[in-house]
């Protein structure tokens, strides 16, 4: 107990064991506060799991093979998804192709040649950053727009529903190609222009291929993002029932999730087990590419 | 920089002449045979002036230092000497910096060649994140220099960097597996193998150990029997042990606006800097009195 009047010098500290087996935690506010992280994370971990076991459940009976080769039909047990998956893969790989380079062109610029203290470039990069958080209904009508600008008639072919698509993920991968270049130091860059490179040479050969890791891991999590949207493509006009493959970018379409969307409307039993056996499908392919992302950013990301 | 044949030759017959005459007898001209020159040389960065009033002449063959306590602009005109500043945002140079005669801040030159001629080393060891052999081969590459062979060339820089004996069995290995030390010597190397006329160093042993320190500047010494080089350096004893001539920086405040610019205060070979400076504040510093 310490006594008024009592110097420091005076005070002989009571040795106390240093393994006190807290943490250094035991304030009831702390204590408390830490509860309600965990239920926080239990709350998010709780619906995640009930999600993927319910449709995991109620997707299994319909989870074979046939879901791989079937065209949909108006029988449930004789229905499959796969005009949905090929319409999908077309859908993503027509948006990657037109969207990848476009975006790390655009971020190259940005970040590596315009003059960031011009207010125009300044106006760009504001709103680069906004479109990101722009709805996707909002791309499938300005795509639909576009298009009937352009008189397209058919608006429900896959180089339509890419185009959405592009316009959706475009700044999500600008931002992402952005993140990656700054990431890659300046002594790198001088390091380069020291020795009598162009700022074009330096970019080429030095920033970009440094900063590969990071756009891959950005876009590869943008297209899973395309992946799963249905709005802007319903938007667009596309087909709820295929039953051909599709077979090029002006080529009739649907995707998985328009798919679902189409199964999870019928009044058959049948057909919801059908549309939550998709969501599994869907959702491991989401998986699949998100872990590719990790991989590719744990693996080749350098550390400087 | 049309009579860069002439130039070359120029420099090829008598600089080694200089050399030897200097090596048996401590040899040093009064006045430096100026390979960069500047005249009444302001820096800007915006409106701030880093650097005011600079006349300077760096030697042929020799080792120029500049030292000066933090703020008085060292680093500011050593990166103006290569036009590495105009990357700087709002950088700009008044007055004349002249290279071989020509101003290098002239309308119709252009940067690259610049920094092809004026190499430049860094303060912290920045290799490419590629291979021993690809850091060398870069700057030739990029340049478009002509290249009989490229495995002499690489080996030529690195022995001049006296790094070739450590990795060359590791040629194809990463950069980033070598030592600070050795890393230093490969951006050295580097800077060689595009044959430049002049090596600028910034403060090149700062973030390395003694030893390592010790063979920049043996290295430094060997390299300037072929270059010209201008060598910032914190270090006062590094700046005795390597350098021909010194010149000695510091800030002053303005008096108009209170801003601190960088002013030369004295200029001359290094045993008379050290030895007999003329100016009370070149003194103070190089005993240790303030700075």
């Amino acid at each position: 107990m310490a006594r008024i009047g009592s110097t420091l010098a005076g005070t002989i500290r009571p040795e106390r064991p240093i393994a006190s087996g807290t943490n250094g935690e035991r304030r009831p506010a702390a204590l408390a506060f830490l509860v309600v992280l965990w239920l926080s994370l239990l709350v998010a971990f709780g619906v995640l799991v009930t999600l993927i076991i319910t449709i995991i459940i109620d997707g299994q009976g319909q989870f074979t093979w046939r879901l791989f080769t079937e065209f949909p039909s108006s029988d449930p047990d004789r229905a499959g998804a796969r005009p949905a998956i090929l319409g999908s893969a077309w859908v993503i790989a027509t948006t990657a192709v037109m969207t990848i380079p476009l975006g790390i062109a655009a971020a190259v610029h940005l970040e590596e040649f315009a003059d960031k203290k011009n207010w125009f470039n300044k106006l760009i990069e504001l709103n680069v950053q906004n479109l990101a958080a722009v709805p996707s209904i909002v791309y499938g009508l300005l795509a639909l727009a576009f298009l009937t600008m352009l008189n397209v008639r058919d608006k429900n072919i896959v180089i339509a529903g890419a185009l959405a698509l592009s316009l959706l993920i475009l700044p999500v991968i600008i931002i992402a190609t952005r993140e990656a270049l700054r990431a890659v130091p300046t002594e790198i860059r001088q390091g380069s222009l020291a020795l009598g490179a162009t700022q074009w040479q330096t970019t080429w050969r030095q920033t970009l291929p440094s900063a590969v890791p990071g756009i891959a891991t950005g876009s590869i999590l943008a297209l899973s993002r395309a992946l799963g949207e249905a709005a802007p493509l319903l938007v667009l006009g596309a087909l709820v029932f295929v039953s051909f493959d599709p077979n090029g970018i002006l080529s009739g379409y649907t995707t998985l999730p328009i798919q679902i969307f189409n199964w999870t409307g019928r009044p058959q039993e049948g057909f919801h087990q059908l549309a939550a056996a998709t969501s599994v499908l869907l959702l491991g392919v989401l998986v699949l590419m998100n872990g590719l992302a990790i991989y590719i950013r744990n693996r080749f990301q350098k550390r400087w | 920089m049309t009579d860069t044949a002439q130039d070359k030759a120029e420099k090829a017959s008598t600089p080694t002449m200089h050399l030897q005459a200097r090596a048996s007898e401590g040899f040093l001209p009064d006045e430096p045979r100026g390979v960069i020159q500047c005249e009444d040389v302001n820096v800007y960065y915006g409106n701030f002036r880093a650097v005011t009033g600079v006349n300077l002449k760096f030697g042929l063959n020799e080792i120029t230092a500049l030292i000066g306590p933090s703020g008085c602009g060292k680093s500011t005109l050593l990166r103006s000497l290569n036009r590495m500043n105009d990357l700087v945002d709002g950088a700009r140079v008044e007055g004349q910096v002249l290279f071989q005669g020509e101003d290098m801040y002239g309308p119709k030159v252009d940067p690259i060649e610049v920094r092809r001629r004026i190499g430049m080393v860094f303060q912290k060891p920045n290799p490419f994140p590629k291979s021993i052999y690809d850091n060398i081969a870069y700057g030739p590459r990029v340049t478009g220099m002509r290249v009989e062979n490229m495995d002499d060339l690489v080996e030529e820089a690195l022995t001049k960097a006296a790094l070739w004996g450590e990795v060359k069995d590791k040629l194809k290995q990463s950069a980033y597996g070598l030592s600070g030390g050795q890393q230093q010597r490969l951006c050295i190397a580097r800077t060689i193998a595009v044959k430049p006329d002049v090596i600028l160093m910034d403060e090149p042993c700062s973030a390395l150990d003694p030893i390592a320190t010790t063979r920049i500047e043996d290295l430094m010494h060997d390299l300037r029997k072929e270059y010209t080089i201008v060598i910032v350096t914190h270090n006062m004893q590094q700046a005795a042990r390597v350098a021909d001539r010194t010149a000695f920086f510091t800030a002053l405040a303005d008096e108009g606006t209170g801003d601190r610019t960088g002013v030369l205060v004295e200029f001359g070979k290094t045993t008379q800097i050290f030895e007999h400076p003329n100016d009370q504040r070149t003194e103070d510093y190089i005993s240790g009195r303030f700075g």
